[in-house]
């Protein structure tokens, strides 16, 4: 059998648990997987990510929420989402039934809320990780963004470690908006993560001149998109360069298969598929395809072979 | 809350034909099954600028016109009004061209089971997804009233074809170059006594729609809108488009209008609420 013809190991492990396909959905990029569904079956990426989930139900901010930039878009939706019982209730067993894996993603406002959520998601059933966003930028108090101080950052990712218990792999969600990312890298995966998620959108703002105000109600928004596929790309090297050992989820303007490797070269284990979304309902198919032909192109076997060889020329 | 529009697909579609109609073009697309699936109200999305666009959003347009038969196959007529670098880029477009659409999308007018006296009310070039809902209304054997505004002549989107599908066409216009001058809502209520208007549909800029719905109250007509908000996603991902929107149960949730959406009953909408969110509304801080 020709090469071509052999399947591509496109598996990849974060903690305890493998997935077929190293790509994903970025957390408030797919909802909760229902309306992806409609274009490509569920089955076919490694794993939705579901939007992030809080203890109550939350209203997010005002509108306008949105404003597309050069190559990204900025927004503030402020974590809009039913709260934890609703979501377990429609969300989970819907994703479960239609075969999706599923990692679900967590915020909380503070460290015992993380605690409560944890404890809520270890007796579910079916789920293939969760996700600990400590980095959304649009909540009312900038001050609580938790992976801007590496002990607060540790704080929660210990909370979550106790109260979820050792089966379920934790993925920490960074915010590339600091000085150091490395050290706060280092606080999370010393208080348990099983790897990372890197990067969450940065903060950014742009003004209408006709009205003379922000575009957005919140004043400021989280930019993403390829205009920040770079430093998705610096933060990836630096991360891995540091702790080659533990898996990294990279995200952060990934339209293209291209995109993707990039990433991977960087030292992502596995990529999420964000705000392409918004422009393209089947951009994760098309990225896991191109991206099988780049790699066999450059004679990987595996994607996981890729993981971090920019570090070694 | 329901769900995305299950008729809804995505396709590389060829434009068959691209008009300037005054202040507007006309753009027809062969756009297979997504047209059989179209009703009056729904949208469609396409991606904008090309494989190496800067514009990484897509851009939401009511349907104008649906056919399901015909020398092309389906097809679905927009109305764009090349206001922003995205439409201006589709315009720009030429017969033969490609554009990746996703379609139908959202919700549809409901078109009443027996026959009955509608008022039409459009804004700009928000008038499109009206003439099909015309023809649809007639079909039904309803009298059909439209009233059309705009802030100037040019701005009136009134074909020849869509005019024959109504009972009367009124135009307003803010400065009088065409029509009655004034605004919509100083006309429509002579227009429901009239006639005995008793569903009134509309379309147009969120301050118009808020206008006509406080005409509806008055006249405790029923009112179907179509709402425009900005959409990053269009098939309910993004949570950009929200508004707020009283459920079945009276509770005001930021809700999707486009999936949720565009065409809402106007007395569930809690209108004016740009730039904040309504005291009371679910999941509130």
């Amino acid at each position: 059998m020709s090469q071509e013809f052999q399947a591509f190991d496109f598996r990849c492990k974060f903690g305890s648990k493998y997935f077929p396909y190293p790509i994903f959905t970025a957390s408030g990029c797919a909802s909760s997987g229902k309306e992806l569904a409609q274009f490509f079956p569920l089955s076919e990426i490694g794993a939705v990510v579901t939007k992030s989930i809080a203890l109550k139900p939350r209203s997010g901010r005002a509108t306008p929420r949105m404003a597309e930039t050069p190559s990204g878009m900025l927004n503030s939706i402020g974590l809009q989402g039913p709260g934890i019982d609703q979501f377990l209730e429609d969300d989970i067993p819907w994703l479960l039934a239609n075969n999706s894996r599923v990692v679900v993603s967590i915020s909380g406002e503070t460290v015992e809320e993380y605690a409560s959520l944890a404890r809520r998601l270890r007796v579910v059933q079916g789920l293939s990780g969760i996700e600990v966003n400590i980095s959304c930028p649009n909540v009312e108090n900038r001050g609580m963004v938790f992976a801007c101080d590496p002990v607060a950052s540790k704080a929660v990712v210990e909370a979550v470690r106790r109260n979820i218990g050792g089966e379920l792999p934790i993925i920490v969600k960074l915010s590339p908006d600091v000085t150091d990312i490395v050290s706060i890298a280092r606080e999370v995966i010393s208080a348990g993560a099983d790897g990372l998620a890197l990067i969450n959108t940065l903060l950014g703002m742009a003004i209408d001149i006709d009205a003379m105000r922000p575009k957005l109600a919140g004043k400021t928004g989280g930019l993403s998109g390829p205009a920040i596929r770079p430093i998705a790309v610096r933060a990836i090297y630096q991360v891995h360069a540091a702790f080659k050992n533990v898996p990294i989820l990279g995200m952060g303007g990934v339209t293209s298969g291209r995109d993707a490797l990039e990433l991977i070269m960087a030292g992502a284990s596995a990529v999420s598929i964000g705000t392409a979304n918004f422009g393209n309902p089947t951009a994760p198919i098309k990225v896991k395809r191109e991206l099988e032909e780049l790699l066999r192109e450059r004679g990987f076997s595996s994607s996981h072979d890729a993981v971090g060889v920019a570090h070694e020329k | 809350m329901t769900s995305i529009n299950r008729k809804a697909q995505q396709s590389d579609v060829e434009i068959i034909s691209n008009k300037k109609v005054g202040a507007y073009h006309h753009m027809v697309f062969a756009a297979g099954d997504m047209a059989a699936h179209a009703k009056p109200g729904n949208f469609v999305a396409i991606a904008v600028g090309g494989a190496a666009s800067s514009m990484i959003l897509r851009r939401a347009f009511a349907i104008y016109r649906a056919s399901d038969r015909g020398q092309y196959g389906g097809t679905i007529e927009l109305v764009v009004a090349p206001h922003g670098q995205g439409s201006r880029w589709l315009t720009s477009l030429q017969i033969h061209d490609r554009v990746n659409m996703v379609g139908p999308l959202g919700t549809h007018f409901g078109i009443p089971t027996e026959p009955v006296n509608a008022l039409l009310v459009g804004g700009g070039y928000g008038s499109a997804p009206l003439f099909g809902l015309a023809e649809v209304l007639k079909e039904r054997g309803c009298r059909v009233d439209m009233v059309l505004g705009a802030s100037i002549a040019g701005k009136i989107y009134a074909p020849l074809e869509g005019k024959r599908s109504v009972n009367s066409l009124t135009i307003t216009t803010e400065d009088g170059s065409a029509g009655q001058r004034g605004k919509v809502t100083e006309v429509i209520p002579g227009i429901i006594e009239k006639n005995s208007s008793e569903i009134i549909y509309s379309c147009g800029p969120m301050g118009m729609l808020a206008a006509v719905e406080e005409v509806s109250k008055n006249f405790q007509t029923m009112h179907q809108c179509a709402v425009e908000e900005s959409m990053a996603c269009g098939i309910g991902i993004c949570m950009t488009c929200v508004l707020p929107v009283r459920d079945n149960q009276g509770v005001i949730k930021m809700t999707r209008s486009c999936i949720d959406g565009p065409v809402m009953d106007g007395d569930r909408v809690i209108w004016n609420s740009s730039r904040k969110i309504p005291e009371g509304t679910w999941g509130a801080l």
